[in-house]
């Protein structure tokens, strides 16, 4: 690659900076929440998604979408240290949040990495100029942690494919427009040996999409059913039954999400968990702002943000290196979503009585209680933190590899549960 | 430690690695127990030479970095001597040479020579007994009287006060903080020892009864000293949590062979999940160790703004989380892991001594709350 004509990062930065503050709309205190959160009705989460891809479009109109993807594909061939100035420039703006994860990373990141040609040119400007938003078609209804044990089918039939099956836990699904779907090829070998990787578009006749509601009212998550879709070979992603190579680097990007070059993470802002800043904010509406326990609590949850954030960089200068190895990214994981959960359950305690019972009234103090109650996300979603533990163990360590039954066994063959035997 | 060295910082940290190999087998570290001063001052000069004295200090005053950040340097030193569980007074006469680099007068500035040589050795005399022992509540006081400054206080724990030549003394004035650089042998200074969990660091009270010096032994100006005071805390805690984090690698290192070696039920204790995972969490809070404090120092040698905060973040999470991974590895050790006979217990003494020192973890958590929340009121326009 060439070097010698890219644009310095300070100058990168100036341009920036003074196109965000031209073009932006400044956060308001304690806007930058999470969108578990079940605070939008449908057309205010809807309204949100516009914005988000009008924002993006702005974004590619000004030279600054897609920091450190290729220039053929529409982005700014930078680096990630770009990247980091626009994360620093971008925090307390609006920013295209919907579009981070999972559309610029793992989708669009596995579109770069395995894509064809064509592949890459028809989609990765689109996801550039906000005209398509991605979702992962991964877990399913059987399988989360253990995502190789798919059973979504896919049967060659002419020069296209035949898909059967259910996806879940995708953010969003009801909004989007592409998804990028791990499917079972080939039965009769072991279960990483018959995956392949397609992509289609989310809004066809062939897939129905239910809306999860969440123990906290929240109806972001969907589910999918694939119902004889059919899907043209040329929407393959990597070699038939090459599903698990493309599948590694997929959860590769997916774990190191928030040290990802291709990823908007404005600085000091909560990817997951409660910001501190809002922490103060519960202990000011709960009354305890004048507790030394209540400091207490704050300056740990900021501890806790200061360290995750530190950590971040340092696991991605690591890789980047060379020094560490890309499974290096599951340290990260581990680490946010233990913070993450802390951080909830910090903000339960400070917000006292109010977290469990409230009016409108109450505040931030009256957002602890379905906080703490969905609480576990943080440790759930994006790779359980057990396999997160796995992954450092095993492949950052070296220990030993856990027992399975079934190793060198076809799929076909692999004792299921009763509620995925098929 | 940074993930990425320049040569000039390895080659300072693989001399001092290579020099506490040789100089200072833990074997050595053990037979210095009972050792009053808890180390040899020819051990210390020739470690002077290797660079353990001069880095904090400008190159007008004969010291020197290697890489243009002189907390980052001399941080590869300290994780040396962490990793090494070494002996000798490394923090105290860092933050002199320093403190009397940066606002010492010339007749103060004279002193450094000889620190840097390691042929002389100065403390800071910081901390002062219950109920005054939480971080910077220092009552000492330190009142002018014509043509002298008389000194009444108690300070405690002081780190090699009865080996120390000079003492660097934080106090109040009327007109608020104030330092003076105290001779070890004025009269009316009284030094008595202290036990400590540590193996070969020593600690004293040191009891200042009027104690009179001249006014110039004042360092910087009488009442103005609250930044620098500020600064050497910092420079003291990073140190300080360096330290740790050397301790705490050389622990995980240990603890993670230990578990490929030993066999129960024939299976290596690293094959079962239960360990697997806690050596990932242990991992995750070394690796967050080492990001938190990298990042403090860069802070710290960059004066940036924000510094404050992320000190005493870092100090809160090395202080709690290095103890709790010094506690584990002894865990996943077993009894083997709270014997004198196993080397484990050098590294957890270095890290719960250090994680006591300048604050105690809560006592940083506390301060980094306020921060947050006198910024959140000064948004609001609220008075404070």
């Amino acid at each position: 690659m060439r070097t010698d004509d890219l644009e310095d990062v300070e100058s990168f930065r100036a341009r920036a900076r003074s196109w965000i503050r031209a073009n932006l709309r400044p956060l308001q205190p304690g806007e930058a929440l999470s969108t578990l959160r079940n605070i939008r009705t449908e057309e205010e989460e809807l309204a949100g998604v516009a914005r988000d891809r009008e924002v993006q479009r702005m974004l590619f109109d000004a030279g600054l979408a897609g920091v450190c993807f290729p220039r053929e594909y529409g982005g700014q061939g930078l680096t990630q240290a770009h990247q980091q100035a626009f994360n620093q420039e971008i925090a307390g703006f609006e920013f295209p949040s919907r579009l981070q994860a999972p559309t610029f990373s793992p989708c669009a990141a596995v579109l770069l990495d395995f894509g064809t040609e064509e592949q890459k040119l028809r989609h990765i400007p689109a996801i550039l100029k906000g005209e398509e938003i991605w979702m992962q078609f991964l877990s399913e209804p059987s399988s989360g942690s253990d995502v190789a044990s798919a059973l979504t089918s896919a049967v060659r039939e002419g020069d296209d494919w035949i898909l059967n099956g259910s996806k879940i836990w995708t953010t969003g699904a009801w909004w989007s427009d592409w998804a990028l779907c791990l499917a079972r090829t080939n039965w009769d070998v072991p279960k990483h040996r018959g995956l392949t990787v397609f992509i289609f578009p989310i809004h066809q006749p062939g897939v129905q999409i239910n809306r999860i509601e969440m123990l906290n009212g929240s109806k972001e998550f969907c589910q999918e059913y694939m119902t004889d879709l059919r899907v043209p070979d040329s929407d393959r992603v990597g070699d038939i039954d090459g599903g698990w190579t493309v599948g590694t680097r997929w959860m590769f990007h997916e774990r190191r999400l928030f040290s990802s070059p291709l990823v908007t993470v404005p600085s000091g802002q909560p990817h997951g968990g409660v910001s501190s800043s809002f922490l103060v904010d519960v202990a000011r509406d709960s009354g305890r702002i004048d507790d030394p326990r209540s400091l207490e609590l704050i300056g740990e949850a900021r501890m806790l943000e200061l360290a995750k954030e530190s950590l971040q960089g340092r696991i991605g200068r690591g890789m980047a290196l060379g020094k560490m190895s890309d499974q290096a990214a599951a340290l990260g994981r581990l680490f946010g979503g233990i913070a993450a959960a802390r951080t909830f359950t910090v903000s339960f305690e400070l917000a006292g009585s109010v977290a469990a019972t409230w009016t409108d009234d109450d505040g931030s103090a009256s957002l602890a209680g379905y906080d703490y109650l969905m609480r576990q996300v943080a440790c759930i979603g994006g790779g359980t933190t057990e396999m997160a533990r796995n992954v450092v163990s095993e492949r950052v360590l070296g220990m030993p590899r856990e027992q399975t039954m079934d190793h060198g066994v076809p799929f076909r063959d692999v004792p299921r549960g009763s509620s995925a035997r098929r | 430690m940074l993930v990425e060295l320049s040569s000039d910082q390895e080659a300072l940290r693989d001399t001092t690695a290579r020099y506490l190999d040789n100089e200072m087998p833990v074997d050595r570290v053990r037979g210095l127990r009972d050792d009053p001063a808890g180390y040899e001052p020819a051990y210390w000069a020739k470690g002077a030479e290797l660079g353990w004295t001069s880095l904090l200090v400008s190159e007008e005053h004969g010291g020197g970095t290697v890489s243009g950040f002189a907390l980052q340097d001399f941080a590869l030193v300290a994780h040396e001597f962490g990793a090494h569980a070494a002996p000798g007074p490394l923090v105290p006469v860092n933050v002199v040479a320093s403190a009397l680099d940066a606002v010492g007068s010339p007749a103060q500035r004279a002193h450094i020579d000889k620190l840097i040589a390691g042929t002389a050795i100065a403390t800071w005399c910081f901390g002062e007994p219950v109920p005054h022992d939480r971080f910077d509540e220092g009552t000492l006081e330190i009142r002018p009287e014509g043509s002298e400054l008389v000194i009444s206080g108690v300070k405690r724990p002081v780190e090699s006060a009865a080996q120390a030549d000079h003492l660097l003394v934080t106090g109040r004035t009327a007109d608020g903080r104030s330092q003076v650089l105290v001779p070890a042998d004025t009269p009316g200074v009284s030094i008595q020892p202290l036990d400590t969990v540590d193996l070969t660091r020593r600690f004293s009270i040191v009891t200042f009864t009027d104690v009179r010096v001249p006014l110039d032994a004042a360092v910087g100006d009488l009442g103005a000293a609250a930044g620098q005071i500020e600064r050497q805390a910092q420079l003291a805690i990073l140190a300080h949590n360096a330290e740790a984090i050397g301790a705490m690698q050389r622990a995980f290192g240990m603890t993670k062979d230990w578990a490929f070696d030993r066999y129960s039920f024939g299976r290596p204790l690293a094959s079962y999940q239960e360990i697997k995972h806690r050596f990932a969490d242990l991992l995750s809070w070394l690796e967050a160790s080492h990001a938190i404090n990298d990042a403090a120092i860069a802070a710290f040698d960059a004066g940036a703004p924000g510094t404050a905060e992320l000190v005493s973040a870092a100090k809160a999470y090395v202080g709690e989380q290095g103890s709790e991974l010094a506690q584990d590895c002894v865990q996943l050790h077993g009894g083997i892991g709270v014997t004198f006979e196993h080397d484990l217990h050098l590294y957890l003494r270095r890290i719960i001594l250090n994680r006591t020192l300048y604050g105690t973890p809560a006592e940083h958590r506390r301060r980094v709350g306020g921060l947050l929340v006198d910024t959140s009121r000064t948004d609001r326009g609220e008075q404070q």
